[in-house]
């Protein structure tokens, strides 16, 4: 399809594309092993986070928790905040975004673009501290409305509903599926209903491992888990470091010409390990991975080009933003 | 051939400040009582009294995270290597990315004016 009635419904419905290139050779007469890549930045805002943002505005607009001009807070500077204030502004709501000072200032410019507005957290506690704060602030504005997608089920359901079916529908063969590990929502949402319709499907998680400062709590106590994630929908998950991560970015665009974020990278990082895994055991696979975002938010970091150790440098403490 | 073991910021005050501690252990329960002997009250803050991993660590052995290989029994072998992070909260990947750009000093700084109750609205 085409053409649609405006830019909320042109959310989701995202191209699967086969990587002949970057798939694994596997020997004469094994059977094949193929990586997919779900092109989750073809959505309105460039970001898979389109879908979690309408389906949580849609959720609280049923309950009744949202009418027209009312104010929408959440954590986020990044590609959900970006996602909420495009649905925001089409269905009129005000958006106040909470984020960490000294983020980049073009996420900054391109939330202000959008019409949002931004409450700044102290950078020291990283995102915990961005979302105690801004659970602080839901506190003090009772009548604004806090979506929070570390704990709301329609972003989970998002995935279920939408990503999920698309899947299945393009991929009936499908074993592996390997998305990046953030509010949770795509893994859990995707995850549950690939789960309940394809037996012994693989749930891949990739995170990226941060900067040490990211992990700079004062007390493990201090950590934190979303709500919404539960263990038992993966099957395995993977903490993949920055090298890695560019690696893998740089690699997709020079061999399949897609040019992908760095949470991609971590996340093509895992679905090659698993597909290598596959060909070691003869084992016939079909292993589709999220494009999460393009790179162009990305380019400023320089990390595109260079050696690897320079990217590594200038990544260390700027990816994923 | 040992087991390396990348300690997180915050426990580094058990290791002496050492970012990288080595051990051995054919599992991870293991390594963890041997790194203990030598790194006393380190298991404790990992472990629970009940025995389990605390909810708020991750390990991960060569990049994956072991409560998907058995947690505490998860099988070591020699030149493993070993990575212990505290959860934070990965979705807000602007967020992380934000807390690392920040100097020590920025964070100190904003971590007083929190205190001090200044939540800044940006309007524009
Ligand atoms: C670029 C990118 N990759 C991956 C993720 C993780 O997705 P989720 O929050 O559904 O776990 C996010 C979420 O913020 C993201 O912005």
């Amino acid at each position: 399809m085409a053409r649609y009635e405006s830019l909320l419904d042109a959310c989701g419905g995202t191209p699967l594309i086969g990587l002949p290139r970057l798939s694994p050779t596997v020997p004469e007469g094994a059977p094949p092993v193929r990586l997919w890549a779900k092109l989750e930045d073809r959505n309105p805002t460039g970001s898979i986070k389109d879908r979690a943002a309408l389906f949580m505005v849609r959720a609280a607009e049923e309950a009744g928790h949202l009418r027209p001009g009312d104010t929408i807070l959440e954590p986020t500077s990044g590609n959900t905040g970006i996602s909420l204030a495009m649905v925001a502004k089409l269905r009129g709501y005000r958006l106040v975004c909470v984020m960490p000072e000294n983020v980049s200032t073009e996420r900054v410019q391109l939330l202000r673009m959008y019409g949002a507005e931004i409450i700044f957290s102290p950078a020291a506690g990283g995102s915990n501290q961005a979302v105690a704060t801004a659970k602080q602030i839901a506190a003090e504005h009772p009548d604004w409305v806090m979506l929070y997608q570390y704990g709301n089920e329609a972003n989970a359901r998002a995935h279920y509903e939408t990503t999920g079916p698309e899947l299945l529908h393009d991929l009936p063969t499908i074993t592996h599926f390997v998305a990046g590990l953030g509010t949770t929502g795509t893994l859990m949402g995707t995850g549950r209903y690939l789960r309940e319709k394809v037996e012994g499907i693989q749930i891949v998680a990739a995170e990226p491992r941060y900067g040490e400062l990211v992990y700079g709590l004062r007390n493990i106590d201090e950590g934190y888990v979303p709500e919404l994630y539960d263990a038992q929908v993966l099957s395995r998950r993977f903490s993949v470091g920055t090298r890695d991560a560019v690696l893998r970015t740089r690699q997709l665009v020079e061999v399949e010409g897609i040019f992908a974020g760095f949470s991609t990278g971590a996340i093509l990082h895992a679905a090659l390990a698993v597909a290598h895994e596959a060909v070691k055991a003869g084992r016939r696979a079909d292993v589709a991975f999220v494009i999460a975002d393009a790179g162009w938010k990305y380019l400023s970091t320089g990390a595109y080009g260079g050696t690897l150790a320079d990217a590594e440098n200038a990544l260390e403490g700027q990816l994923w933003a | 051939m040992a087991i390396e073991v990348r300690i997180p910021t915050i426990l580094r005050s058990y290791t002496g400040g050492a970012k990288v501690v080595e051990g051995t252990g054919d599992t991870l329960g293991d390594l963890l009582t041997d790194l203990d002997s030598r790194h006393g009250g380190l298991k404790g803050r990992l472990v629970t009294d009940a025995g389990a991993l605390h909810r708020f660590v991750n390990v991960y052995v060569n990049d994956e995270d072991v409560r998907f290989l058995g947690a505490l029994d998860a099988k070591l072998t020699d030149g493993d290597s070993v990575t212990i992070l505290p959860a934070v909260a990965g979705g807000a990947f602007g967020f992380a990315a934000a807390a690392a750009i920040a100097q020590h000093s920025a964070a100190a700084a904003a971590i007083a004016r929190h205190s001090a109750g200044a939540a800044r609205v940006a309007r524009h």
